[in-house]
């Protein structure tokens, strides 16, 4: 066992302001969608169009981290283990049956992770990042304007934007619990704040 | 050191951002400075009519000053007699009804009904002399009435039930040498007043207004822009700009508001956008009627009631007449919240002679519009309802003869007979009438666009955003966020975080427990 860098500076620094940013759009937007009262309707789309440019550049930032560390590969999904990931929760969990996978500063995300986290980043950040931007920079149709960027109405991208945040949120509580099952119930949060994690040693296996 | 470098420059740009974004200001201010500027310098007329010798004379009839106007203005009565201020019609295009020639001549309200056989008492408006009947000569130029118009002495009134003679105590020399541009007190006279009193039929438009406050109306406030109704509607060769919808079908010769701010005038963007689909008035006019009430419905059906056999009024505790036995049943309201339609500067109207469908209220003018129409903005309107007489075998909305100067003569606010009323005006317009009448409810709308009121007081987001009463909650052609959300989508969605907290909840109790029980089995 010994203490291991498992999320370098930047990694920490994404987790968080993405964190921070997605709490944020999520408090805004549902104020906007008329289900919560807080900052008031009008500051709520300013600052959640502002909160939104921030996590456009925060995603270029990372996916530059992701491309020149080689981090992307963390997210390749894999069946290994899949089901013995799923089994672990539901069952193993509770008999203190050891982690079917073991975290790595190389492999540090479980194969249901792995299937999730690719999820948010290929499906569910796109389907929000094109919907929120079509909900800023659509055109009413107007008489004069180019036919192609007019949009005939809200509905559809509504919709959608609604059903991710809807997504996001049931994530946001699941992720908050499952962060509670690593070695000890804060042993993922600290790693996540210091960057370190006692990890199983390799040689220990 | 450097580990926080990056983290907290990242949050300062975030903090100066959003600062930068709540103090914005929400107008151009230096667009409002260069209007203020621009309409702060009133007008000097550039000659002194006093010292004209044409007008040091006594006039015997108002008829010899026009002549003498003419002598000095010798085309001007050209563009009047082309006006609509003279003709009281229109040649409108009608969707689905071709050209007409339409306007108070010849169409319905829902307020006193229609000038016809009553010219004498509504005529006091028309900016000529004695229009009393059919017969009047519109080619006559000396019939032209300038003064209305153009008196700058404030002591020129026209008779009542004068047919638009000027009153008998008006000295026509005074007059006729303070002449200059029209001010509020010339217009407002008779456009404070339509429908028989202040504020009956517009509700934005009413006496308080000639010498009002901010609160009331930013640009004709003495202490706001200070402006004539000239300033916004400007005319060129006697043709005004803008008109009402009540009886105007076309988009066109509009008075707007973009014609001073321009289209774009707020630098919140998100604001500017929604003037694509929203009219300015729609936020900026919050509440009209706000100094004294306006008409809201009228039934005609209950006039005629009689207390010791003679015709009586009664009012209300603000002195707005709530029954008259020659008019019916008045509902009056002030600081009223508009209806809100979609309205692309078209409209069609029920036309005298028109057969009336099963379907009521009767809308005496439609406003047409939708939102997937371009040329569609939501305004606010007042609408006006009201139960008017038809004729339930011709299906026409009827005109009735309400004016007369004696009993006999068939006018209804001196015979209180609805057959010989009907009967009279429906002949002089040349209709049928089947000897029978019931009532009809009826819809009139008219757009608001006065009573702007200050910025501060503008309509906040979140009145119209809103699942809860929201100010365009009839309007459900669109998707508007804040208003709408897709029922199967709320549900799943709402039904994914329960789902969620639930199986994290139980999953924890397990956890918690299977960990205590392995504690027990430890020791």
């Amino acid at each position: 066992m010994k203490k291991q860098l498992v999320y370098s500076r930047f990694n920490r620094f994404w987790h968080w302001m993405q964190s921070v940013l997605i709490i944020f759009l999520g408090l805004t937007g549902f104020e906007i969608h008329g289900s919560l009262s807080f900052f008031g309707f009008d500051q709520a789309v300013t600052l959640h169009n502002t909160a939104a440019y921030i996590f456009l550049v925060l995603i270029g930032l990372a996916i530059f981290w992701h491309f020149t560390t080689g981090e992307w590969r963390q997210y390749l999904p894999t069946r290994q283990h899949l089901r013995a990931q799923i089994e672990y929760y539901l069952t193993g969990i509770f008999r203190n049956a050891p982690h079917p996978t073991r975290k790595t500063a190389i492999s540090k995300l479980n194969p249901l992770q792995k299937l999730v986290y690719l999820a948010l980043k290929i499906l569910v950040i796109p389907i929000m990042v094109v919907s929120g931007l079509l909900f800023m920079y659509y055109r009413y149709p107007q008489s004069s304007s180019i036919q192609s960027l007019n949009i005939d109405g809200l509905e559809a991208i509504a919709i959608l934007h609604t059903a991710g945040a809807f997504f996001l949120v049931s994530f946001i509580i699941a992720h908050l619990y499952l962060i509670t099952t690593g070695h000890t119930p804060t042993a993922n949060l600290k790693a996540m704040i210091t960057g370190y994690e006692v990890l199983e040693d390799e040689h220990s296996k | 050191m450097k580990r926080f470098l990056i983290p907290s420059l990242a949050l300062a740009i975030f903090v100066l951002y959003f600062i930068s974004t709540i103090t914005k200001q929400d107008i151009v201010p230096s667009q409002i400075e260069e209007l203020k500027s621009e309409y702060g310098e009133k007008i000097r007329p550039s000659v002194d009519h006093s010292k004209f010798s044409q007008l040091k004379k006594s006039f015997s009839k108002p008829q010899e000053v026009t002549a003498a106007c003419i002598d000095c203005h010798n085309e001007r009565h050209t563009e009047v007699m082309n006006s609509s201020h003279w003709n009281w019609e229109r040649e409108e295009y009608i969707e689905g009804r071709g050209v007409r020639y339409i306007g108070k001549k010849n169409i319905l309200n829902n307020f006193c009904i229609g000038i016809n056989t009553n010219e004498q008492s509504c005529n006091k408006c028309h900016i000529g002399y004695g229009w009393e009947d059919k017969s009047f000569d519109f080619a006559n130029a000396n019939n032209v009435d300038c003064l209305a118009c153009h008196d700058n002495s404030d002591t020129y009134v026209k008779k009542s039930s004068g047919a638009g003679m000027p009153d008998p105590s008006v000295n026509l020399t005074t007059v006729a040498q303070k002449v200059g541009k029209p001010t509020k007190s010339n217009c407002g006279t008779c456009h404070f007043f339509g429908g028989g009193g202040n504020n009956v039929k517009h509700g934005d438009l009413e006496k308080a207004l000639f010498d009002t406050h901010r609160e009331i109306d930013v640009h004709m406030a003495s202490d706001g822009g200070n402006l004539e109704c000239v300033d916004c509607h400007t005319a060129e060769r006697h043709q005004m700009l803008g008109k009402v919808y009540s009886l105007s079908s076309m988009n066109r010769n509009r008075s707007t508001c973009e014609q001073c701010h321009g289209a774009t005038p707020h630098t919140n963007e998100v604001i500017n956008e929604h003037g694509v689909k929203v009219a300015c008035q729609t936020c900026h006019i919050p509440e009209y009627a706000k100094v004294n009430a306006t008409k809201m419905a009228w039934d005609w059906s209950t006039a005629g009631k009689m207390k010791e056999g003679k015709p009586y009024e009664e009012k209300d505790s603000l002195g707005n007449i709530t029954y008259a036995s020659i008019k019916g049943t008045f509902i009056w309201k002030q600081n009223v919240q508009p209806e809100y339609v979609w309205f692309n500067g078209t409209a069609s109207h029920y036309l005298t002679g028109d057969t009336i469908s099963s379907e009521t209220p009767i809308q005496m003018n439609t406003l047409h519009g939708s939102y997937d129409d371009p040329d569609a903005k939501i305004i606010p309107v007042k609408v006006h309802r009201a139960v008017q007489p038809y004729d339930p075998v011709t299906k026409f909305v009827v005109q009735p003869k309400t004016f007369a100067n004696r009993e006999g003569e068939g006018g209804y606010w001196k015979d209180f007979d609805w057959n010989s009323s009907i009967q009279h005006g429906m002949e002089y317009v040349g209709l049928p009438y089947s000897g029978h009448y019931s009532f009809v409810k009826t819809e009139m709308y008219w757009p608001i666009n006065h009573m702007v009121s200050p910025k501060t007081k503008a309509v906040a987001c979140k009145e119209c955003h809103t699942s809860n009463n929201s100010r365009v909650g009839n309007l459900r052609d669109f998707y508007m966020p804040g208003r709408d959300y897709n029922a199967t989508v709320e549900f799943m969605g709402i039904g994914a975080i329960v789902m969620s907290l639930l199986g994290v909840g139980v999953h924890a109790v397990v956890r918690v427990a299977s960990k205590k029980q392995s504690m027990k089995n430890h020791i």
